[in-house]
């Protein structure tokens, strides 16, 4: 029996930052297992799960859906007397750092703390600005020998942030960018159990995306998709964000609307909304919308392309914040739409000039 | 010590520790009070062998944070109670009342905030339990209600332990220990004071009641012997370290509370020497201790302060040396067994 909740733990528990995606590679596979026909992987580590239609086409149509499994993270850059300084891996935000709980991934997983100057002993104008990554420190409290023996130049570190429940449907940790997203996706090939479809469903847990997309591409070059739908975290309200830029938690999943989205594709995928009655916000992306999307809609000879987001407040700290009930959408919505694909549907989205000269 | 740091005692509210710590001494100690700050008094009386009233001085609450108001959208306002550092905050993990709501404290994303890297005000910081709306907040948390640190105790390798509110509950622990050994020589007073953290406020008030002949703090101070992987070798503005973890207890000279009476700081010093104690003098003058309150209450006590040295004291997780914690047992104990009128006479 699926349950969201342990399994988006599961998965925003697991330490994988970019470039080493291994561990959560291996929890979503075996999450997948059960729900798809096979497991692939393109030669960067991007994990594929193959659901074939339970009615094939011929010639053999494609959707593929991308979340991106990598997190955010920090790698040992010294280690001075036992104490560990960092560089950063894409995206991590200084300004959380300071005093954070933190596991270093040495030879086995190290809990350790983010030092903070105690704030008697600074002067003032020490506490007018946070502390730089260059500046950080990390201890894990341990003699400087045995952190010699243990540590090394190069090791990660991620926070040591267990998944919390809030009020409601709402949860809080690490990685729900974009382990939210991996779990809708997770949620989608669940309904699909029940459902027949015609198009083959490639599933895509892509690596690399906080340091540019890398596995959004590759995975794109390895199925060959006739569409796609990535699916990603956007920002949900709260003081310091413009508000037109935010989207209600609780609210259901975003599409995006903009040059990086496939307009027909959109069309289709709000009709399917409209008609199960998922709740469906509009996000405007007016250019690039910084997701695996803008990399798969120019791979190949071009893949229409839309963006589901999952409204997500507090993004790339500790404490991100979602809504179960978000996702849980989301997954329906991907799986309602899969099952509603046919073999007429490409020539359905095709632009208007291509449409009248058939 | 798991269940000290793990209790929340925010100042003004010290219900949980004072649970704790009058469990823990029942049985120890005779004539035990809880005075009108909520202070736990205790008294052991010693042996006769040294007629001396020592008064020995813990205190119970932590630093963290009371609700203030709520958003429409059901975020919720907050203030310091005690110093925090603001810039701890970002991201932070809390647990809110008495019946400790999990939530978080709320951050703009990076990706929205680019180059603004300067400290955010407390009272622009919101938190986050999961409600969608000001009635829903309200109902589960009051105005008022206190707020503290979410952090994880554990032990660190063989020698650390780490969690929260070692400021003061290390010395809770130790005066525990002082509590449930002994005799001792002198006659001990014990307090376990509330308020310190906000203006030593518990401490004077035993000591007013108490008109001790001599005092004692013991608290969890600042070890900040961490690099600073910008400094330049002869940097100036290099954070003093004040003292470090596994130097054994701290004694302090002087602080922003109290000169230490010096002919009882130099006893110290001679009862550390005699027993191989290894012990620090502090070489840092920030902070104040419930020294400073007893000291000059009534018509005055020599007082010292014997503290052991924590990392990362004042943030949600600090670390202690279990061998520090041994030291400073064993040095108080052996100040208890050789204090006489005589040492204390003024010079």
């Amino acid at each position: 029996m699926f349950d969201l909740k342990s399994h988006l733990k599961a998965l925003v528990e697991t330490h994988a930052p970019s470039g080493h995606e291994g561990p959560i590679r291996d929890v979503i596979r075996k999450a997948w297992s059960e729900m798809v026909d096979s497991l692939e992987q393109d030669k960067l580590g991007s994990l594929i799960g193959v659901k074939r239609a339970t009615q094939p086409l011929e010639p053999p149509r494609k959707i593929m859906l991308a979340a991106h499994m990598d997190e955010i993270g920090m790698m040992v850059r010294d280690i001075v007397d036992g104490f560990i300084y960092v560089h950063r891996i894409s995206g991590v935000d200084n300004r959380v750092m300071m005093a954070q709980p933190v596991m270093v991934h040495g030879k086995w997983a190290l809990p350790g703390l983010v030092a903070s100057a105690p704030p008697h002993l600074l002067p003032k104008a020490a506490r007018e600005k946070y502390p730089e990554f260059d500046e950080l420190v990390i201890d894990v409290g341990l003699p400087a020998r045995e952190v010699e023996e243990l540590v090394r130049i190069g090791d990660l570190i991620t926070p040591d942030a267990p998944m919390v429940e809030l009020l409601g449907k709402r949860v809080a940790g690490k990685a729900m960018d974009d382990r939210a997203c991996v779990a809708a996706v997770t949620v989608c090939l669940n309904e699909l159990q029940g459902m027949s479809h015609q198009w083959d469903v490639y599933a895509a847990a892509t690596v690399q995306e906080e340091t540019g997309l890398y596995g959004a591409r590759t995975a794109a070059y390895h199925i060959r998709p006739d569409v796609a739908i990535a699916l990603d975290v956007t920002f949900a309200p709260q003081p310091g964000v413009n508000g037109d830029e935010t989207y209600e938690m609780g609210g259901g999943p975003a599409i995006g609307l903009g040059p990086n989205f496939h307009p027909g594709l959109l069309d289709k995928i709000k009709e399917t909304a409209q008609y199960h009655e998922i709740k469906l916000q509009d996000e405007i992306v007016p250019g690039a919308s910084g997701t695996d999307a803008w990399a798969i809609q120019v791979a190949l000879e071009g893949i229409p392309t839309a963006l589901l987001g999952i409204p997500l407040r507090n993004m790339h700290s500790p404490v991100e914040t979602v809504d179960l009930r978000d996702i849980e959408r989301a997954g329906r919505l991907l799986a309602h739409f899969i099952a509603g694909l046919d073999a007429a549907f490409l020539a359905g989205i095709e632009w208007e000039e291509v449409k009248s000269n058939e | 010590m798991q269940e000290l740091s793990e209790a929340v005692g925010v100042s003004g509210k010290e219900d949980a520790v004072r649970k704790i710590v009058l469990k823990a001494i029942e049985g120890h100690a005779t004539d035990i009070r809880i005075d009108a700050m909520g202070s736990v008094t205790a008294v052991k009386k010693g042996t006769g062998r040294n007629r001396l009233r020592v008064m020995l001085a813990a205190h119970m609450d932590e630093i963290g944070f009371m609700v203030t108001g709520y958003d429409g959208d059901g975020l919720i306002h907050f203030t310091n109670v005690g110093g925090v550092d603001e810039r701890i905050l970002p991201g932070l993990r809390v647990k809110l009342g008495d019946s400790l709501i999990p939530g978080v404290i709320v951050w703009a994303p990076i990706h929205k905030t680019y180059g603004q890297n300067n400290t955010a005000k407390l009272n622009s910081l919101r938190i986050d339990i999961g409600a969608s709306s000001k009635d829903e907040a309200s109902g589960k948390v009051k105005r008022g209600d206190r707020v503290a640190f979410d952090s994880q105790y554990m032990e660190v390798g063989d020698k650390v332990l780490r969690g929260k509110a070692f400021d003061d509950r290390v010395g809770c622990s130790l005066l525990v220990d002082i509590l449930q050994d002994g005799p001792y020589p002198v006659d001990v007073l014990a307090a376990f004071t509330v308020q310190e953290e906000i203006g030593l406020r518990g401490a004077r008030v035993a000591a007013q009641r108490f008109n001790p002949d001599v005092a004692i703090a013991l608290e969890g101070t600042t070890a900040h012997d961490v690099p600073n992987p910008l400094a330049e070798p002869d940097d100036e503005t290099e954070v003093n370290p004040a003292c470090r973890m596994g130097g054994g207890p701290v004694l302090t000279v002087m602080d922003t509370s109290i000169i230490t009476n010096p002919q009882l700081l130099r006893f110290l010093r001679q009862t550390a020497e005699a027993n191989n104690i290894p012990y620090q003098l502090k070489t840092q003058l920030g902070g104040g201790t419930d020294a400073g309150a007893i000291h000059t209450a009534n018509a005055g006590a020599p007082a010292a302060v014997i503290s052991m040295p924590c990392r990362y004291i004042h943030s949600p997780s600090a670390y202690l040396n279990r061998d520090d914690y041994a030291n400073t047992l064993r040095l108080v104990q052996a100040a208890l067994n050789n204090l006489t009128a005589k040492a204390l006479k003024q010079a």
